[in-house]
């Protein structure tokens, strides 16, 4: 089958261009990751970032055929009709929106920065008990659909609103995390929280384009997340 | 010699669970700690645990005690673990899982709002006399990841400095072998740094890929026993590898245990529950060693299914879609994804694969590395500034055999406690130890090694023989002539290694170059267990041969140790001698 990828060597290239190659995946259906493994067996230049190989560790994140996705949880039968039979090309594009360290390798810390304003840790001050802190199932299945975000920017990158303000506007990713300890109930910062995000940019900027939810690998839905604190700093305004 | 230098009181070298709870206690206590990580510290392996993390908090059954889990855990080490180190892990894991919940962990609940604990293999009530006991605390089945997310964002909180996408290629020692850091290359930019430090925590994780079919990431080539080896220091029970019993046929991604802890059991292409045969009282939630051996049994007997006879099942549909939806949801997610199975309707192609390094860089249960002088007898003395945690450390407590959710205590109990020994050592004034420039082109010699190459093999190339012939010679089963074959080809494969061939030599992110150093990892990894593995002449925990199958406790009652100056196997005691308990005595171990 033909494969096309982004190159970019800042070392040696001047400007990106891309690159095919052919790849011989005896009819199976193998994921991209797999794919991508056969293309640095023949040529070792190739970047790219993988690790756990499962859709779990989100270090894969890349565009495939013009839709964001991790390449090892995507079989080349769901990337687009023909591309297994080797009738269309597989093509991979870096995540867009974000400067290209090299090949298929982005310069993640705008991403990262984002996630980390949201203070995305548990703010708790009353004195600990000697056991845990005790939560009903009901309250911590508040956090089902939020919790098992892999910061693979899937979302975020897809999305129209953080490509115009990637400094201002905080991103899916980001938001869907600030939501997840908004909803826990062991969390006592709520105040503050909602106080950050209460500007025209943090949050307001989301218009409801739904991109993150149709790319999110782990099915999660950002855009509800985002829905929620809307309402919250609503409710607060009143 | 010029090379930039940074310097710490302590750094940390991997950015796994054990890594950042370390990391995580010396940042809270105000000492300038670094966090050097090959890859974001998310994306470490830790990340794909899944069924949970055990400890005796008391939640599922209030009358639990961390005695009865602390038998398990010897009894699963068919009695090599350590009983001093299981006894510290046991009776301060439920402090280390408390204060996980405090940070923000999201553990599933039960309707009393405690943790939630399933059953998982090994386990039992009042000594092995009063049934099955349910002592793994999960978070559905993404514990792992639950975890890993939880100790970032805590490190987040603490100011931990972390380097993201460093790679730590060799130690660096004086003329003492006293550890004075390491030299890591940012694969950003191709920077060669030393990192001084006054500590050095190696917290690398494991080694799975030395195996062509393993559950363990890309990421698992066994960094930290690559280094210790080459700087000359002794490892650990390297024939001791679990091979998990349900990887996913073909895949190898792992099915957690957690499906059989919830009422899943196995079945052969009969769809005979096989496990009863073997293991009458526990069946399904027997030892791991135990289990992948009874399967491998099914298989070798023709009682396996599929085009190869090659794999059996794990059949769930009986627990119905309420319970695999909610207790199971990643398990139906990567059964879609790799078998194309959906567990609600049919059962999941499995087969045992390699999942976990019991063995690795001895220490004591503060995270010291030993070395061993006079015939490995003895406790050892310290290896100076160089610190092991988690799955790279052999403190021991998982002996011959780990049980299921054991790894992630050891690895948030022992990365805390060589963070609170660090953090008091550095209040009392550690040295910082001080390299010559020779020390420094010692420690620098094999990055050149690659980046000097003109021909040769191809990394690829290379890595794959590796696998294969670790898979082939030193598996499940074992037999002394076929790891002899498997010791010579890996003595051919080390001088071709040698010789090989790094095409790429740019500096931006150049990948090449890290898994170049990664295969001389490996290949350190794969020898250890093939020499261990052909002097162990008997069958104990995970380790089983065809020519020696008994446990034999007259000779054989010890840990093993690689010392790599002399390519020698010695020997060195077992602790019996937990503090506050009765020694548990070696016994016949049934389940």
């Amino acid at each position: 089958m033909k494969v096309s990828i982004y190159r970019y060597n800042p070392d040696t290239d001047r400007e990106p261009s891309m690159k095919e190659y052919e790849v011989d995946t005896q009819g199976k259906d193998l994921m991209v990751l797999d794919v991508l493994n056969l293309v640095k067996e023949q040529d070792e230049s190739m970047a790219y970032r993988r690790s756990c190989r499962e859709g779990v560790c989100g270090s894969d994140g890349m565009n495939i055929n013009g839709k964001n996705g991790l390449a090892c949880i995507t079989p080349l039968s769901e990337v687009a009709p023909g591309v297994k039979d080797g009738k269309k090309p597989l093509v991979l594009r870096p995540l867009p929106g974000l400067p290209v360290i090299r090949d298929l390798v982005v310069d993640m810390t705008m991403f990262y920065n984002q996630y980390e304003k949201v203070q995305p840790y548990l703010q708790n001050d009353t004195p600990a008990p000697a056991i845990e802190r005790l939560q009903t199932p009901e309250d911590r299945a508040k956090l089902d659909g939020l919790y098992e975000c892999i910061l693979c920017a899937c979302c975020s990158t897809s999305c129209p609103s953080f490509w115009w303000n990637p400094e201002k506007f905080l991103g899916p990713a980001a938001l869907l995390q600030s939501y997840r300890f908004l909803a826990d109930s062991r969390d006592e910062a709520t105040e503050e929280r909602l106080s950050r995000l209460d500007d025209p940019f943090s949050l307001f900027r989301c218009h409801g384009i739904m991109n993150c939810v149709s790319v999110c690998p782990k099915g999660l839905n950002p855009t509800r997340a985002i829905g929620h604190i809307r309402s919250m700093l609503l409710e607060r305004g009143v | 010699m010029s090379i930039r230098t940074i310097t710490f009181d302590a750094i940390v070298v991997g950015g796994g669970g054990a890594g950042m709870r370390a990391s995580l206690q010396m940042a809270q206590s105000g000492f300038k700690t670094a966090l050097i990580s090959k890859v974001f510290p998310t994306r470490s392996h830790t990340v794909s645990a899944q069924g949970g993390i055990t400890c005796a908090i008391a939640s599922s059954d209030p009358n639990d005690d961390w005695r009865w889990h602390m038998y398990d855990t010897v009894k699963g080490s068919d009695y090599i673990g350590d009983q001093e180190a299981i006894e510290y892990m046991c009776s301060v894991g439920p402090e280390a899982v408390f204060e996980l919940d405090h940070m923000g962990l999201p553990f599933s609940r039960t309707e009393e709002g405690r943790i939630y604990q399933r059953p998982f293999g090994g386990q039992s009530k009042n000594f092995g006399e009063g049934g099955q006991a349910a002592r793994t605390c999960a978070a559905a089945d993404r514990t792992g990841h639950a975890l890993l997310h939880t100790l970032y964002q805590q490190n987040l909180k603490s100011g931990t400095q972390f380097y993201n996408e460093w790679y730590a290629a060799e130690l660096v020692k004086d003329a003492d072998d006293n550890v004075c850091g390491v030299i890591a290359i940012s694969i950003e930019t191709g920077e060669t740094v030393f990192f001084k430090a006054k500590a050095t925590v190696f917290a690398t994780g494991g080694a799975g890929r030395i195996y062509s079919s393993t559950t363990n990431a890309l990421i698992n080539t066994g960094d930290g026993v690559g280094m210790a080896l080459r700087a000359g220091l002794p490892v650990q029970d390297m024939e001791m590898w679990q091979f998990h019993p349900t990887g996913i046929a073909g895949a190898g991604t792992l099915v957690t245990e957690g499906c059989r802890g919830e009422g899943g059991y196995l079945i052969n292409k009969d769809g005979e529950r096989f496990m009863e045969r073997y293991a009458p009282n526990a069946k399904d939630l027997a030892s791991r060693d135990v289990v992948a051996r009874s399967m491998m049994m099914e298989i070798l007997d023709g009682r396996g299914d599929g085009p190869d006879g090659d794999y059996v099942y794990l059949k769930l549909d009986h627990l119905g879609e309420e319970v695999l939806h909610s207790r199971l949801p990643g398990i139906c997610e990567l059964s879609i994804t790799f078998a194309q199975v959906d567990p609600v309707k049919e059962p999941i192609p499995v087969v045992p694969t390699c999942h976990y390094m019991m063995g690795g860089i001895p220490t004591n249960v503060n995270g010291q590395a030993l070395k061993f002088s006079n015939g490995h007898e003895g406790e050892g003395e310290f290896v100076n500034g160089l610190f092991a945690v988690g799955e790279v450390a052999c403190v021991s407590v998982h002996g011959a055999n780990r049980l299921g959710g054991n790894s992630l205590l050891d690895l948030v109990v022992f990365g805390r406690a060589a963070g609170l020994h660090i953090e008091e050592a550095l209040r009392q004034g550690m040295p910082q130890y001080e390299p010559s420039d020779d020390d420094l082109d010692r420690a620098l010699s094999r990055v050149n090694r690659w980046n000097d190459s003109k021909d040769g093999e191809s990394v690829a190339d290379l890595r794959k023989e590796l696998q294969s012939t670790m898979q082939n010679h030193f598996g499940v089963f074992r037999k002394g002539d076929l790891m002899e074959e498997g010791v010579e080809k890996l003595a051919k494969l080390r001088e071709r290694i040698a010789k090989a061939h790094l095409q790429d030599k740019s500096q931006s992110f150049n990948t090449a170059r890290i898994e170049a150093l990664e295969l001389d990892n490996l290949l350190e990894v794969a020898e250890a267990t093939a020499l261990a593995a052909s002097g162990r002449t008997e069958s104990r925990g995970a380790h089983s041969r065809y020519d020696f199958p008994d446990r034999d406790d007259e000779n054989w009652l010890c840990h093993s140790v690689f010392d790599p100056k002399s390519q020698k196997l010695g020997k060195r005691e077992v602790n019996f001698k937990p503090k506050t308990v009765d020694t548990f005595q070696p016994k016949i171990r049934t389940y």
